[in-house]
């Protein structure tokens, strides 16, 4: 049976070496989490408060479920289990464009800093 | 298994042009007459004629549905023509109300169409709502999301939800009696800034055609009663892999809008929830900023200045003013490359990322630096008209 693998959602994938998926021990969910961060230290801030919580717009699943309906992060990973980092997504704008003055917004024909405007 | 969503409008008789038009329809026992008469009796609200809106919205109109409204207050953009297929090339600079007026109904003209040329507010949400069986979401930011969403409940209207990101995407239907709704899944939305949209966004053309035209079926399937719909169920579509998987939902019992003790009983203000300051309230002062006239004043009268550029290295590809380019993420570990006795112009694409660059520098210690106001956006507008745009 494959180690158990944690699923890197796409906004994520930027901190996490462009990986997709990481593999990891079996333990628990809070094991498994731990070991991603030791490996990629860079999604801490995306996935935790500065009091350690689980930020409240990021899910984790273990397999199909969603752990807060489970045992949270001490539910038990076994090999071949699947976890699954889920954050709210809306595409599009981004938040910081709306901190650009509005003139600055008018001044130019794009409304988006990013390369490309509009994820909708 | 049917659903239990209650969209029970009266049914409408067809027309014998009607019956010839939706035979393909009709000659299925899961559709049938019956079903196609439930369709033309209901009433669809579609927020936002975009990315999703556009699949959404055609085949929406294309199946029958009798009543479409759909919200947008945009212009065509020709940056929109990569995946907004309701509009054509000869629509750039139209309302996309009036372009997608005259597709919706050029495609079936039984169409009762009602457009809104509006924000969606805490202030007109509900009555909106409130004229409509079903309300598909295809808004591109948090603030919406969470109004058409607690809207939705409030009004009891179910929500057919789509998003996407780049190459992936999610799909659900939100807001029904027995099943979750978006808070149940994110109770709280991402604070500003920390959600990556900017620096490596962009979203593969086909995405929102794929997720849009999910969110049409499931509006369909809802109206007519057939099929499994994605009540406590969140589709991930992963496009590059081609996978789809599935993620149980649950109805939060804590949920403030939907579960068993409501604490949210009428719409908030959904930018302040969100953490984002009003539009009309000026950027924060105190960057530094040059103007592209000057920067082409000093570059030509042989000053030594330091073009910082930290955009993508795909952006630097397209066009760039040969400057060092550091792209804004890795700025903290690159920064030994700059030199603090040099005077740096940091730009990006359209001035946002090289601010929040130039804030950065300075709390380095870096006394020298400024911010291209506009980008190379403004220097491609107003200095070297040769450069290409993007």
């Amino acid at each position: 049976m494959a180690m158990p693998k944690i699923h890197i959602p796409m906004p994520l994938r930027q901190y996490a070496g462009k990986q997709a998926a990481v593999e990891v021990k079996s333990g628990t969910v809070a094991d498994a989490l731990a070991e991603l961060l030791d490996q990629h230290p860079d999604l801490r801030r995306h996935l935790y408060n500065e009091d350690g919580k689980l930020r409240a717009f990021v899910n984790v699943y273990l397999n199909d479920e969603d752990v807060r309906y489970l045992q949270k992060e001490a539910t038990p990973v076994h090999e071949g289990d699947t976890i699954s980092i889920v954050p709210s997504i809306a595409g599009g704008k981004d938040l910081d464009d709306f901190q650009l003055s509005i003139a600055e917004m008018k001044s130019s024909p794009h409304r988006c800093c990013s390369p490309a405007c509009c994820c909708r | 298994m049917a659903t239990t969503t209650d969209v029970k409008p009266a049914p409408a008789s067809l027309t014998n042009d009607e019956i010839l038009r939706y035979s393909r329809h009709l000659i299925m026992p899961e559709v049938g007459m019956e079903g196609q008469q439930k369709l033309k009796a209901a009433r669809v609200l579609c927020i936002g004629a975009g990315g999703l809106g556009s699949p959404l919205a055609l085949y929406l109109a294309a199946a029958g549905v009798g009543t479409l409204g759909v919200v947008d207050f945009d212009v065509v953009d020709y940056t929109n023509l990569q995946r907004q297929i309701i509009y054509s090339t000869a629509d750039v600079g139209r309302k996309k109300l009036d372009s997608a007026a005259e597709k919706l109904k050029g495609i079936n003209p039984f169409l009762n169409l009602r457009t809104f040329e509006t924000k969606l507010t805490s202030a007109n949400a509900l009555d909106l709502f409130r004229e409509f069986d079903i309300v598909a979401d295809g808004t591109d930011n948090f603030p919406t999301r969470y109004l058409v969403n607690d809207a939705c409940v409030l009004a009891g209207k179910p929500n057919v939800y789509g998003s996407i990101f780049r190459f992936e995407g999610q799909a659900s239907v939100f807001a029904t009696e027995e099943g979750p709704c978006y808070r149940c899944l994110y109770p709280e939305p991402p604070p500003p800034g920390l959600v990556p949209s900017c620096a490596e966004g962009g979203v593969l053309g086909i995405l929102p055609g794929l997720v849009g035209v999910m969110q049409a079926t499931e509006v369909i399937k809802l109206i007519l009663g057939i099929g499994d719909p994605l009540i406590g169920r969140l589709l991930l579509i992963d496009s590059l892999g081609m996978k789809f998987r599935e993620l149980k939902l649950r109805k939060n019992p804590e949920c403030p809008v939907c579960g068993t003790h409501r604490t949210i009983t009428k719409l908030i203000d959904y930018n302040e929830f969100c953490g984002i300051r009003g539009e009309e309230k000026p950027v924060e002062s105190g960057i530094p900023e040059m103007q592209v006239e000057e920067l082409k004043r000093r570059l030509d009268a042989g000053e030594d200045l330091f073009i910082l550029d930290v955009r993508e290295p795909h952006e630097y590809q397209i066009c760039n003013l040969g400057g060092h380019l550091i792209p804004l993420g890795d700025l903290p570990k690159r920064v030994n490359e700059l030199d603090t006795s040099r005077e740096i112009v940091a730009h990006c694409k359209m001035g946002g990322r090289s601010a929040k660059a130039v804030q950065f520098l300075r709390q380095a210690g870096f006394t020298k630096v400024k911010n291209l106001t506009g980008g190379i956006t403004a220097w491609a507008d107003r200095i070297d008209r040769s450069m290409p745009k993007y």
